[in-house]
């Protein structure tokens, strides 16, 4: 019997993922209990399907944990079962990559948060050349920042570098 | 109005230099995305949205019909020469086409695909034509509980009936219905599913979610088992079919077309079913002194066959989305919000209030059919060269557009948390094997079911029976249920049989 390299690999992975469908379902009922009582009457309100969704997707997930409980349905995915390992610096990279998009564009704007996402992404991907990634990021961004905004008249918001375009 | 005075019609508005221009531009930027390994149709045309605050519906439309079909054109490109099936139905192309690619035939394998989708599109596209009417005859005669069975037999089929595993697939329609929840009730004006965030009032935008699942959890997904090193793209060579080659693609070009287009119209959406039977049947039906290069040096056959019926089946598509505002893939279910964004509803009614933009639409899926395969074969030096675009690079690039594309919509940080957190769920389905496309049918459907279920249940003044003793819609549960259990009780006999 050989065992799995990868630790994803074992029933415990997909058994979490049941559990979080489940968590998924009674956020989905809490919402819903939420949702004020009309006062129009109608043989089905606003609250009706919301808590359908929500018992369906506890249920799903209950069904999921079943089989994860079983030995769960990811040793018979091939391709996740020969995956490498978890690349933790690339993964890393590209979190921070998606958290400086998300703190920095609403107050430096898109093309400089862009920009630095755009180095960090390649860098999670293995790129050794940090200055030439920010030469191609800067032309990308801008590049993308003019077509959207100009050609199709997209609002893409203000910034440093916006305001002297 | 008749198909062929429709078409005359239509072909009268789409052949202006405008709007073929309109058509150009959506081959090219269709082909040229679709191209990059693991980005298909659904996610080109979210990206390209926007376009539809600037151009007229027409032009819009012409446009997206290019980059549909140039994104498979590119897909299949990818599948052969890198190996990387950019959606399920491009998966066996890559089988035997990326074979063929190892063992030096990449010109032939490719120079198949491209007429096989240019047979196929051609058929699919007349399929349109001629289907369409027909089907609007029939679904002015449906109402809402017809409506709301026949959008339940859709959940089952693209969620339960494809895919390796029903439970799998029917959790990821059930996420997408959650994310179809949030927002404003249209009936009674309440916030549903908000958490109190005013953004979360006008709902969750389709783009936002096409691009989390597409984009950003393919990104994630890739940086979680990276590993240093390009993959290889194999030389195209010469690109040219020997009088054999020809000889043994027009039989599989012709079942593979034929197979794929009632795939696509029935509300069975998927295209891994067709390409699966028609590689199965042209393994069968292949000259015994060819039947050797299947799955060892790649046989012409196993390129052409699937591909074909690739095409159909998503042209196929368009005939349940244009006539009964019914999406059964993501990329439909996207074309469909761009309607709505138009203040257009796709369904019966479309053919007789909007019949000038349905012909040109339709006319125009003809001319981008033709404007690829002219233009694809000469092109594809180009192409392959898109595919040796560094991997750091290229995904670095994909971040900023589906950024850009997401931040566009409303300038909201919310939008962009959600964008990246939906995009993380996005890679945990990639490794645990979840669907994908179910969840964005889940989203734009589930709202439209709702909505039938209570018209239908005012009408019926609150009896449920109305699903079951109109015969229509008996008949179309019926239908659902047999596609739920069949396969299983199927199953079930076999091994009973076997035992």
């Amino acid at each position: 019997m050989k065992q799995p390299i990868a630790p994803a690999g074992t029933p415990g992975a997909d058994l979490a993922v049941g559990l979080f469908v489940m968590l998924l379902g009674a956020l989905t009922l809490y919402a819903a209990c939420a949702i004020p009582d009309s006062p129009l009457y109608a043989q089905v309100g606003a609250k009706a399907v919301p808590y359908l969704v929500g018992v369906i997707l506890v249920l799903l997930g209950g069904g999921l944990s079943a089989v994860a409980l079983r030995g769960g349905w990811s040793r018979d995915n091939e391709e996740a079962m020969a995956a490498p390992p978890t690349n933790w610096r690339a993964l890393a990279l590209l979190g921070a990559g998606l958290l400086v998009q998300v703190a920095l564009i609403g107050w430096l704007g898109f093309v400089i948060a862009a920009t630095i996402q755009y180095v960090l992404v390649c860098a999670a991907f293995g790129s050794r050349r940090p200055v030439r990634d920010l030469a191609i990021g800067i032309a990308v961004t801008l590049g993308a920042y003019l077509g959207f905004s100009r050609l199709l008249g997209v609002n893409i918001g203000a910034g440093v570098l916006e305001g002297l375009l | 109005m008749d198909a062929i005075s429709g078409l005359a019609m239509g072909f009268g508005n789409a052949l202006t230099p405008i709007n073929l221009g309109w058509a150009l531009l959506g081959c090219f930027l269709g082909t040229a995305i679709g191209v990059l390994p693991g980005l298909g149709p659904a996610l080109t045309i979210a990206l390209l949205l926007p376009v539809t605050f600037q151009v007229e519906a027409t032009g819009a439309f012409i446009l997206f019909c290019g980059v549909f079909y140039g994104a498979m054109y590119g897909g299949s490109t990818t599948s052969i020469l890198l190996n990387t099936p950019g959606e399920s139905g491009s998966i066996i192309t890559a089988l035997e086409g990326a074979k063929m690619a190892r063992h030096g035939r990449a010109g032939p394998a490719l120079v198949t695909a491209a007429i096989g989708s240019f047979v196929a599109g051609t058929v699919g596209t007349l399929g349109i034509s001629f289907v369409g009417p027909l089907v609007v005859e029939v679904a002015l005669k449906l109402g809402p509980a017809e409506y709301f069975s026949l959008m339940l037999l859709c959940f089952v089929t693209v969620s339960a009936v494809l895919g390796g595993s029903a439970l799998r697939g029917l959790t990821s329609l059930g996420f997408g219905l959650m994310l179809g929840l949030v927002g404003i009730d249209l009936q009674t004006g309440q916030p549903r599913l908000t958490f109190g965030i005013p953004e979360l009032l006008d709902g969750v935008n389709v783009v936002l979610v096409a691009v989390a699942l597409f984009a950003v959890g393919e990104t994630l997904h890739l940086a979680w088992r990276h590993v240093e090193g390009n993959q290889e793209v194999r030389p195209v060579g010469r690109l040219w079919m020997s009088a054999g080659d020809w000889r043994r693609s027009i039989g599989p070009w012709l079942r593979g077309s034929f197979l794929g287009f009632p795939f696509g119209v029935l509300p069975a959406g998927g295209t891994e079913m067709p390409t699966m039977l028609s590689y199965y049947a042209e393994r069968k039906l292949v000259k015994p002194e060819h039947a050797g290069e299947f799955g060892t040096t790649g046989a012409i056959e196993g390129v052409a066959g699937p591909e074909a019926a690739n095409n159909a089946a998503a042209a196929g598509v368009l005939v349940p989305m244009l006539t009964l505002g019914l999406p059964t893939s993501a990329t439909a279910a996207i074309m469909l919000s761009a309607f709505q964004s138009y203040g257009i509803q796709p369904g019966p009614l479309l053919f007789t209030q909007q019949p000038v933009l349905v012909w040109t639409l339709i006319a125009s899926l003809y001319i981008a059919n033709v404007m690829l395969v002219v233009l694809n074969l000469p092109l594809v030096g180009l192409w392959a060269r898109i595919l040796k675009i560094p991997t750091p690079q290229l995904y670095a690039g994909i971040l900023v557009f589906a950024t850009i594309g997401t931040y566009g919509i409303s300038n909201s940080v919310t939008d962009l948390v959600l964008l990246y957190g939906i995009g993380i769920i996005a890679m945990f389905m990639r490794r645990f094997d979840f669907p994908t496309a179910p969840v964005v049918i889940g989203m734009i459907l589930g709202p439209m079911a709702e909505q039938a279920l209570r018209q239908a249940l005012t009408i019926s003044q609150g009896d449920w029976s109305t699903f079951v003793t109109r015969p229509i819609s008996l008949g179309i549960l019926l239908v659902a249920v047999l596609a739920l259990s069949g396969p299983r009780l199927w199953g079930a006999w076999r091994a009973r049989a076997a035992r």
